[in-house]
């Protein structure tokens, strides 16, 4: 997994709140058995038609955001599913960092467990970042601080769970990490046996 | 000592590790896998030369892209070619496996409680987010994605933060013909989508403790639509009663000494929770959904809403995108509502209960002229035993289709699909834009609901369709 700390990336606004993971990758993309490739498939019903022809009328189709990487939406943003694929499939695209008022839980630990950093910001930070993000809007993001900067003055800092900040920073591998416990493990099933 | 929820006591007892500024390491009871989101996390062990920690606590099955007519015919190459991989991976790494010619084969949670491998107390995960149907039985069971199938997959443990504690109430008694599907219904219309957000929820209170297992099931099935991490409910008699005798549940003594065991598991009188939230099952009426998430819905006398009637802004807009996408006009009532197609299965409604529900209405009459209707029971032994029932001849001879056991047209990653534009009701558990099928038109409703709506070709009080002579 690929650490991340200072990023700056523009900024795609999809004002919609409950976006699910069905809407994020729709489940007829998810028989493939590896974890790549899932990027073409983000959003789709939404970006094309029946015919697999873009449309014009979703906006991450327009030229201004085709180089985006930075996402934020309304609240409860990856609902429904546990499907790891809807992060995959963002991260594929070019996505790391997605902001939002409010995560389901299982999405943003699947988020984070592939490096792609959620933040949670107040309703009203999330309305203005709506209003400015045109025509290349940028943010940079400072996991170490917690700070996100724009160039118009915007300066707000996130809370973070230090052991998620911890993993992102270092990109970490937490199998390894946790295998490190072996005698942990170990013990506790001693106890528990019957298990 | 001070008085504990199950929550709170499950959780205790699964610690393996535990450190300042880290989620606690849990150990995890049960591992359920299937064949959608497992590939890339035995993929994972291989590449890292892993191996499955505790097989014996890891149990598969096939479930979201079986077919469910003409078994052996896959036409899809690439569903085909995940069920395999399934199989490969479970013999290269000695996990028990029900396929799909198996006599366990079903729907993952619903074979769980079945074979007994569902019991009070456990940690139980599954990369599927209706893994808190387990949570019926008193124990603590969650969603997860892959990279965590496959951190417990090689570990047999999980990083997990405390959840908060959440207690739904659902005080009285429902009326007649009001079921454990119209109480969830009302439950996340009421709280909405967010409202367990990085909770577990307990359900308690009369209405709860007089269900069946399988009503329980339903109920918890549900949780996470509420947003909530897992939901639970404290075992007690029914739950006991339930699980004797059940393949992987202990027998004679042990089965005692399991039961006192379990018996302690439950919330303690003048336990706190961080939140309470309440409801009266007496003033539910039968539920139907008109909108894009779980949570808009209401009662079959209810009309669809103004985006006017809410205050946020972010919810007038999802409001009015939803309407559209149902193709329904604000206003309109929901017995006007005109459907095509009706499915009576998923993890939510696919047990032998609820199929005799169905068959109930369903018996000597005839399914409308405009619907194609589809009975999917949860696994091959709900299967046998409603067919031992002669419940297939009476679906059947009403114009149903009766099929193989699997998820089907919940999730429409197999071959049953709701083509677009149309409407559908389901007694599934998600009415998400095009979960049935691209375009598809979900309405979420209880098995006696979806019944008499295929009946009628529209919705309408199935507690006015009295059962014809049995
Ligand atoms: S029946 Fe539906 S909700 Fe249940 S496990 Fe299958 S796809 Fe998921």
């Amino acid at each position: 997994m690929e650490p991340i700390n200072e990023y700056t990336g523009i900024v795609y606004p999809l004002e919609k709140v409950n976006v699910d993971t069905d809407q994020i990758i729709p489940k007829q993309f998810l028989k493939r058995i590896e974890r790549q490739g899932f990027g073409q498939f983000l959003f789709y019903n939404w970006r094309f038609d029946d015919d697999g022809v873009a449309r014009s009328d979703f906006s991450l189709n327009e030229e201004q955001y085709r180089s985006s990487s930075i996402l934020v939406a309304g609240k409860n943003f990856g609902c429904g599913s546990s499907r790891e694929h809807a992060p995959w499939a963002l991260l594929d695209y070019g996505f790391r960092v997605i902001i939002a008022p409010s995560f389901a839980d299982i999405f943003y630990n699947n988020c984070v467990k592939n490096g792609i950093l959620p933040i949670a910001l107040p309703q009203e930070t999330i309305s203005e970042l709506f209003s400015k993000a045109f025509d290349g809007y940028s943010l940079t993001v400072h996991l170490e601080d917690q700070q996100i900067k724009d160039h118009e003055g915007l300066h707000v800092s996130f809370d973070i769970d230090p052991y998620w900040k911890e993993m992102l920073l270092n990109g970490w591998d937490e199998v390894s990490r946790t295998l490190s416990l072996e005698e942990k493990i170990q013990h506790y099933e001693n106890l528990h046996s019957g298990v | 000592m001070e008085p504990k929820t199950i929550i709170e006591k499950i959780w205790n007892k699964h610690i393996v590790h535990r450190e300042k500024g880290s989620p606690d390491l849990l150990y995890i009871d049960l591992h359920l896998v299937h064949e959608v989101t497992s590939p890339q996390a035995f993929e994972g062990l291989r590449m890292n030369q892993r191996k499955v920690r505790r097989p014996e606590l890891t149990f598969a099955t096939m479930d979201h892209n079986v077919p469910t007519i003409a078994r052996h015919i896959i036409n899809d190459p690439v569903s085909k070619v995940q069920m395999e991989k399934l199989e490969e991976n479970c013999k290269e790494f000695g996990v028990e496996i029900a396929d799909i010619n198996h006599p366990d084969q079903g729907i993952v949670h619903v074979i769980g409680p079945e074979l007994g491998l569902t019991q009070p107390g456990k940690t139980i995960v599954c990369g599927d987010s209706h893994t808190s149907t387990h949570g019926a039985f008193g124990a603590l069971a969650f969603g997860i994605g892959t990279s965590e199938v496959e951190h417990v997959l090689s570990t047999q443990t999980l990083w997990q933060s405390p959840p908060k504690t959440i207690e739904v109430r659902v005080n009285g008694q429902p009326g007649a013909g009001v079921t454990a599907k119209d109480i969830i219904l009302a439950i996340i219309a009421k709280f909405g989508v967010n409202a367990g957000t990085g909770a577990v929820l307990e359900y308690t209170g009369e209405a709860i403790r007089n269900m069946s297992m399988e009503e329980r099931m339903t109920i918890c099935n549900m949780s996470i639509e509420a947003g909530a991490k897992a939901g639970l409910i404290s075992p007690d008699e029914v739950t006991f009663d339930y699980l004797k005798g059940k393949r992987h549940v202990p027998k004679g003594e042990a089965f005692e000494e399991a039961v006192m065991e379990w018996k302690s598991l439950a919330t303690d009188e003048g336990a706190e929770y961080d939140s309470v939230l309440e409801i009266h099952a007496d003033e539910i009426e039968p539920q139907v959904t008109w909108g894009t998430n779980p949570s808009m819905g209401t009662s079959v006398y209810g009309r669809v809403p103004f985006p006017e009637d809410y205050e946020d802004p972010g919810d007038q807009k999802a409001i009015s995108q939803a309407l559209t996408y149902m193709g329904l006009t604000a206003g309109m009532a929901i017995q006007d509502i005109d459907i095509q197609h009706v499915f009576i299965g998923s993890c939510t409604n696919s047990r032998i209960s609820d199929l005799r529900s169905a068959a109930n209405i369903v018996r000597g009459r005839k399914v409308h002229s405009n619907v194609r209707a589809l009975v999917v029971p949860g696994s091959k032994s709900v299967k046998d035993l409603a067919e031992a029932e002669g419940l297939h001849q009476v679906f059947m001879e009403a114009g149903f289709e009766w099929r193989e056991a699997g998820c089907s047209m919940c999730l429409a990653m197999n071959d049953d699909i709701v083509p677009p534009g149309e409407r559908c009701a389901s007694t599934s558990n998600r009415n998400f834009e095009g979960r049935q099928g691209n375009g598809s038109r979900t309405h979420l409703v209880s098995p006696a609901m979806a019944a008499a709506a295929a009946l009628e070709g529209k919705f309408t009080d199935a507690r006015k369709m009295k059962p014809t002579v049995v």
